[in-house]
C-alpha cells in the first residue's frame, strides 16, 4: 500500500443494509478501508456493489447501518455535505460547460477565488496529462480523455474519499488496460482513500490494494489480490477470480481423502471447512506420463485419461477425466520443453499438484 | 472469570449494537420520509390548482345533479335526460356530429399520414407544416374563416356556381353541414399526428419482407401495414370522437343555433336558468362518456401494443 | 420506407394528399389576404388592398383593451404554469413516493376533460371567491388549462436527460437546488422554452373558459371575438385573426426550425 495523504480518512462500514421490498440488495455488510487505501468492490451484476457505492456517496439511503469517515458518522448527510469525489460510469461531464468549467465547478461551489481556481484547474489537468485542454468542449474529447476529465473534476477539490463506479467500462479493452495503470499511478501520487466498483476481475486485481468480493448482497471476502487468488474463502470466489476446477473430498480420521488417496495440503487448518472441495487451478497442475512421478509428502499425483487438447496460443488447455470420474482442466504453457509431456486425446496421464498449491475451499459461501 | 460471565458479556455486546442499529434504522426512515416529503411538496402548487379549480367543482356538480327542483335528493335530472325529447335529440345530434366528423377525419387523415410516412424525411417534415400550422392556429380564427368561406356569397358558393355546378347558392353555414366541415378541419390534425407517429414506428422491413414473400402491394398493405397502424388509428379516432362530444365554440358559431350539442345546452342551462341541477346532470353524463371512451381506447391500444 | 410500388403508380394518392393538405392550410391562412381588403364585404379575392381593418382595430378601445388583457394573461399564465408545472414534473420524475401515478393523472386530467366542464366549474368557484372578471382569476384559470401541456413537455424533457449529471453535481458539493439550476436546467432548456411557449399560446388562444370567467374591462380577445362573431362577421375580425395567427404560429415554427437545425448539426 502507498503512503496515505494527510487529508485521507479511513472508512468504517458497519451492518449496512438496503432492501427493496423483500429483495436484499445489500445485506448486513461490514468492513473497513484504511486511510489512503485503494479498495475495489467486485462482483457480478446484481451483487449489491453499486448499491453499496451509492450509499457511500449518499444517493441511496440504507435501511440500517452506519458509515463513518474517520470519526464522523455521515449516513444522515446529503451527498453534497459528504466531501466525497465521485466518477460515474458514463462520466456525466456537463456538456454545456467547457473542460475547464467542468473542473472548476466544485471549486466555484466552494467559493474558491478565480485566480486560485484557474491555478488548480491547470495543475489537475497537468496531473491527468491533458495540459492545455481547459478551453475544449466536452464533445471534442475522446473516451479516454473524458475519463481523465471526470477524474480530474472528482479530485480537484481534494475530497477525503474518491469513489469510482465502473470507471473504465465505457472504454475499449486496450485503453482500459492503459488507464488501469494510470489510475493506479495517480492514486500512488495522491494517496487518496479510493473505492472503486467493477465487475472486471482483472481490473480489480490490477488496481487495488484490497478487493471486496460481493455475492447476492453479501460481502463474500475482502483480501489483497494475491490472497484472494491463492486463498479464496469459498467456491464462489475461487470460481469468480481466475479459472478453477473443483473435486469433492471426504473427511477421514487420517485427513482429507480424494477417491482413496490421502491429500497433502498446503494448510492443515483447511481441514476445518464444511463441504470441502479441492481447488485445482489449471496452471498449477502439471502433466506427466503415468508413473513418472511418485506420490510423496511434497506432492499429490492423480491418474486420469486425457479427453481433449485445445490450442489457445500462448498455452494449451487439456481436459482430463480423473479415475474417480471428475473432469478437471490443465493449462500447459506452449514451450518446446513441455511438448514431450503433451498427451493426445484418449491417452492416460498423471497430474502433479505440489503441496503448497493444494488448497481446500468450502462449497458454500 | 467463570464460563457464565464470559457468555453474558459476549451476549451484551451484540445486543447493544442491535439496539443502536435499530435506532439508526428509524432515523434513516425519517430521513427518507423527509426527502420524499420535500419532493412531494414541489408538485403541491400545481396539485392545489387542479384540485381546487377542477376536482372540487366537478365533485360539487356531481352532488348538484342529484338535487331535484324541490331541493331534495332525486334522480329527476337524469330521468329527464332519458325521457325529455329535447334532451334525447341533443344527445342524438351530438353523437351524430361526433361520429360523422370522426369517420371523415379517418378517411382524410389516413392517406395523409400514410403519404407522410413513405415520403423522404426532409419532404415529409415540410409537408407536416401544413398540418402543424392549422394545429397551432386558434380555432376561433379557423371558425371565422369557415364562416366567411361558407356564407351564401362566400368563396365556396361563388366557385361552385362559376364552375356551373350549382344554380343557387347552397346553404353551407348555420346548419349541420357547416358544423361538420368546420369540425373536421379542426380535428384533422389531432388524428394525423398520432397516426403518423405510429406509422413511422412500423418497421419498413416488415413491408419488404411481405413483398419478398410474394404479397402483392395491396395485399401487404391490408395484411401487414393496416393492422400495425391500428393502435395509432384507434387512439387518434377516439381522441377526435371524445373531443367532438364536448365541443362548444365551433358548433355554437357555425351551427347558428340550429345545431344543438351537449356543451351548448350546458352553457345555456347555466346562463339562462337559475337551477343548476339539469346542467349538472348533463355535465356528469358528458364526463362519464368522455372518461369511458378514453378508458376503452386505452384498453384496446394496450391490448394491441402487448402483441397478439 | 420503400417498396416496389413506383411513385407514378401512387400518383393518385399524392394528388389526394395534396388536396387534403390544401383543405387544411387554405382556410387557416385565408384570413391574411382578407384582412388587407379594401372592401366592406368579405368578397374573395378582395377587389383592392388597404389597411383600414387594422386601423379599425387599433382605433377601437374594445379591441385594444382586449388584446392587452389577452397578452397580459398569456404572459402571466406562461410564468405561473411553467413554474408550477416544471416543479411538479421534476418532483414526479425524481420522487419515489407512492401516489406518483395518481398525481400525474390528476395534473394531466384538464387536457382530457371537456373545456365546457372546466369553464362552469371555474365560473362557480370564481363567482363565490370574487375572482370573476379579474386578471389574476384569468391567469389562474388558464394555468389550470396549461398545466398538462407543461407537465407532459417537461416530463419528456427530464426523461431524455441523464439524471446522473445532477448526481455528479451534488457529489461535487452542490445542493439539490443549485444542481438543478446550474446543471439540469441549462440542459432541458429546450423543453422549458417549448413548455413556456405552449403555456403562452394555450392561454392566448383559450376561448371557452375565457368566455365564462372574463368580462367587462377584462375580457380577453377571444371572448370579444366570440361575442362579435355571434352577431356579424365584421372584417375587423380578419385583422384580429391575422394578428392572432402571427402571435400563435410564428414562435413555435421558429422553435421547430431551431430544433431541426440543432438535431442536424
Amino acid at each position: 500500500m502507498t503512503s496515505a495523504a494527510p487529508t485521507a480518512l479511513p472508512v468504517y462500514i458497519s451492518a449496512l443494509s438496503k432492501y427493496y421490498g423483500a429483495f436484499r440488495a445489500v445485506d448486513d455488510v461490514s468492513f473497513e478501508i484504511a486511510a489512503g487505501e485503494f479498495l475495489t468492490l467486485l462482483g457480478p451484476s446484481g451483487s449489491g456493489k453499486t448499491t453499496l457505492l451509492m450509499m457511500l456517496a449518499g444517493f441511496a439511503r440504507p435501511n440500517a447501518g452506519s458509515v463513518r469517515l474517520g470519526d464522523r458518522e455521515v449516513i444522515h448527510l446529503p451527498p453534497h455535505k459528504r466531501d466525497i469525489g465521485m466518477v460515474f460510469q458514463n462520466y456525466a461531464l456537463f456538456p454545456h460547460m467547457s473542460v475547464g468549467e467542468n473542473i472548476a465547478y466544485p471549486l466555484k461551489l466552494r467559493s474558491v477565488g478565480r485566480a486560485e481556481r484557474e491555478e488548480r484547474v491547470r495543475r489537475v489537468l497537468d496531473l491527468v496529462q491533458l495540459s492545455g485542454y481547459a478551453e475544449r468542449r466536452i464533445t471534442e474529447l475522446s473516451g479516454g480523455q473524458r475519463q481523465r476529465i471526470a477524474l480530474a473534476r472528482a479530485i480537484v477539490f481534494e475530497p477525503r474519499i474518491l469513489l469510482m463506479d465502473e470507471p473504465l467500462s465505457a472504454l475499449d479493452k486496450q485503453l482500459r488496460e492503459t488507464m488501469q495503470i494510470e489510475i493506479r499511478r495517480l492514486h500512488d501520487r495522491l494517496g487518496m482513500t479510493t473505492i472503486s466498483v467493477t465487475h472486471d476481475q482483472r481490473e480489480a486485481l490490477t488496481m487495488s490494494d484490497r478487493v471486496a468480493v460481493f455475492s447476492r448482497g453479501r460481502l463474500a471476502q475482502v483480501a489483497t489480490p494475491s490472497d484472494l487468488y491463492e486463498k479464496p474463502a469459498n467456491r464462489f470466489i475461487a470460481d469468480f477470480i481466475g479459472e478453477s476446477s473443483f473435486i469433492p473430498v471426504r473427511r477421514t480420521p487420517e485427513g482429507l481423502v480424494y477417491g482413496d488417496q490421502l491429500l497433502r495440503l498446503a494448510d492443515a487448518g483447511d481441514g476445518a471447512q464444511a463441504d470441502p472441495l479441492l481447488m485445482l487451478r489449471p496452471e498449477r497442475l502439471s502433466i506427466v506420463r503415468p508413473g513418472q512421478v511418485a506420490c510423496d509428502e511434497k506432492r499429490n499425483v492423480f491418474s486420469g485419461l486425457a479427453q481433449s487438447v485445445v490450442f489457445q496460443g500462448e498455452s494449451l488447455l487439456i481436459e482430463v477425466r480423473l479415475d474417480p470420474g471428475d473432469v478437471v482442466l490443465v493449462r500447459q504453457s506452449n514451450r518446446a520443453g513441455e511438448a514431450a509431456n503433451r498427451p493426445g486425446a484418449g491417452e492416460r496421464v498423471d497430474l502433479v499438484l505440489d503441496r503448497p498449491d493444494a488448497r481446500i475451499v468450502s462449497a458454500e459461501g | 472469570m467463570s464460563l457464565l460471565q464470559t457468555a453474558a458479556s459476549d451476549y451484551r455486546q451484540p445486543a447493544a449494537t442491535v439496539a443502536a442499529l435499530r435506532e439508526n434504522a428509524q432515523a434513516l426512515d425519517r430521513d427518507r420520509q423527509r426527502e420524499n416529503g420535500q419532493l412531494l411538496r414541489l408538485s403541491l402548487p400545481a396539485l392545489a390548482i387542479v384540485v381546487i379549480l377542477m376536482v372540487a367543482p366537478i365533485g360539487w356538480l356531481f352532488s348538484l345533479s342529484f338535487v331535484g327542483a324541490d331541493g331534495g335528493f332525486s334522480f329527476e335530472n337524469y330521468t329527464r335526460i332519458v325521457t325529455d325529447g329535447a334532451y334525447v335529440s341533443i344527445f342524438a345530434t351530438t353523437f351524430q356530429v361526433a361520429a360523422v366528423v370522426t369517420v371523415l377525419c379517418l378517411l382524410l387523415g389516413y392517406p395523409v399520414a400514410y403519404v407522410l410516412t413513405i415520403l423522404p424525411d426532409r419532404f415529409a417534415q415540410a409537408l407536416m407544416l401544413a398540418v402543424l400550422v392549422p394545429f397551432w392556429t386558434s380555432l376561433l380564427v379557423r371558425t371565422y374563416a369557415w364562416l366567411v368561406l361558407l356564407q351564401r356569397r362566400g368563396v365556396v358558393n361563388d366557385t361552385l356556381s362559376m364552375l356551373g355546378l350549382i344554380e343557387r347558392p347552397l346553404p353551407l353555414v348555420h346548419n349541420m353541414a357547416g358544423v361538420t366541415i368546420g369540425m373536421v378541419h379542426i380535428m384533422l390534425p389531432f388524428l394525423i399526428m398520432p397516426l403518423y407517429a405510429s406509422m413511422k414506428a412500423i418497421d419498413g422491413n416488415l413491408m419488404r419482407a411481405a413483398a419478398n414473400l410474394g404479397s402483392s402491394p395491396v395485399h401487404a398493405f391490408f395484411r401487414v401495414f393496416l393492422p400495425l397502424s391500428l393502435p395509432g388509428l384507434i387512439a387518434g379516432a377516439v381522441m377526435v370522437f371524445v373531443m367532438c362530444l364536448g365541443f362548444y365554440i365551433t358548433p355554437a358559431l357555425l351551427g347558428g343555433g340550429k345545431v344543438q350539442m351537449i356543451a351548448q345546452r350546458i352553457e345555456q342551462s347555466v346562463s339562462l336558468f337559475p337551477t343548476w341541477g339539469p346542467a349538472a346532470a348533463l355535465a356528469v353524463v358528458l364526463l362519464v362518456l368522455t372518461g369511458g371512451f378514453l378508458l376503452l381506447s386505452w384498453l384496446i391500444v394496450r391490448r394491441f401494443s402487448r402483441g397478439e | 420506407m420503400e417498396s416496389h410500388v413506383t411513385h407514378k403508380q401512387r400518383l393518385w394518392l399524392y394528388i389526394l394528399t395534396a388536396l387534403i393538405l390544401l383543405f387544411l392550410v387554405v382556410p387557416t391562412l385565408i384570413v391574411v389576404p382578407m384582412s388587407f381588403s379594401s372592401a366592406n364585404s368579405l368578397a374573395f379575392p378582395p377587389p383592392g388592398w388597404s389597411l383600414r381593418w387594422y386601423q379599425n382595430f387599433f382605433e377601437q378601445d374594445k379591441w385594444l383593451t382586449a388584446a392587452l388583457v389577452s397578452l397580459r394573461t398569456a404572459f402571466g399564465t406562461m410564468i405561473v404554469a411553467t413554474t408550477v408545472g416544471t416543479a411538479a414534473a421534476y418532483s414526479l420524475h425524481v420522487g419515489k413516493f407512492a401516489l406518483r401515478g395518481t398525481i400525474y393523472a390528476t395534473l394531466a386530467a384538464p387536457l382530457a376533460i371537456p373545456a365546457i366542464l372546466l369553464a362552469i366549474g371555474l365560473f362557480f368557484v370564481y363567482a363565490s371567491a370574487g375572482l370573476l372578471n379579474t386578471t389574476a382569476g384569468l391567469i389562474i384559470a388558464h394555468t389550470l388549462v396549461a398545466i398538462p401541456f407543461v407537465l407532459i413537455t417537461m416530463t419528456a424533457g427530464f426523461k431524455s436527460y441523464d439524471m446522473s449529471q445532477e448526481m455528479v453535481a451534488r457529489s461535487l458539493g452542490a445542493n439539490r437546488l443549485t444542481a438543478f439550476l446550474t446543471v439540469t436546467l441549462p440542459q432541458v432548456k429546450f423543453s422549458l422554452i417549448s413548455a413556456a411557449l405552449l403555456a403562452f399560446i394555450v392561454s392566448f388562444d383559450e376561448v371557452v373558459v375565457s368566455v365564462f370567467v372574463s368580462g367587462g374591462d377584462v375580457s380577453t380577445l377571444t371572448k370579444v371575438m366570440f361575442q362579435t362573431l355571434r352577431d356579424d362577421i365584421d372584417p375587423t375580425i380578419a385583422a384580429v385573426s391575422t394578428l392572432m395567427l402571427v402571435i400563435a404560429t410564428v414562435p413555435p415554427l421558429v422553435l421547430q426550425l431551431a430544433a431541426n437545425r440543432k438535431r442536424e448539426s
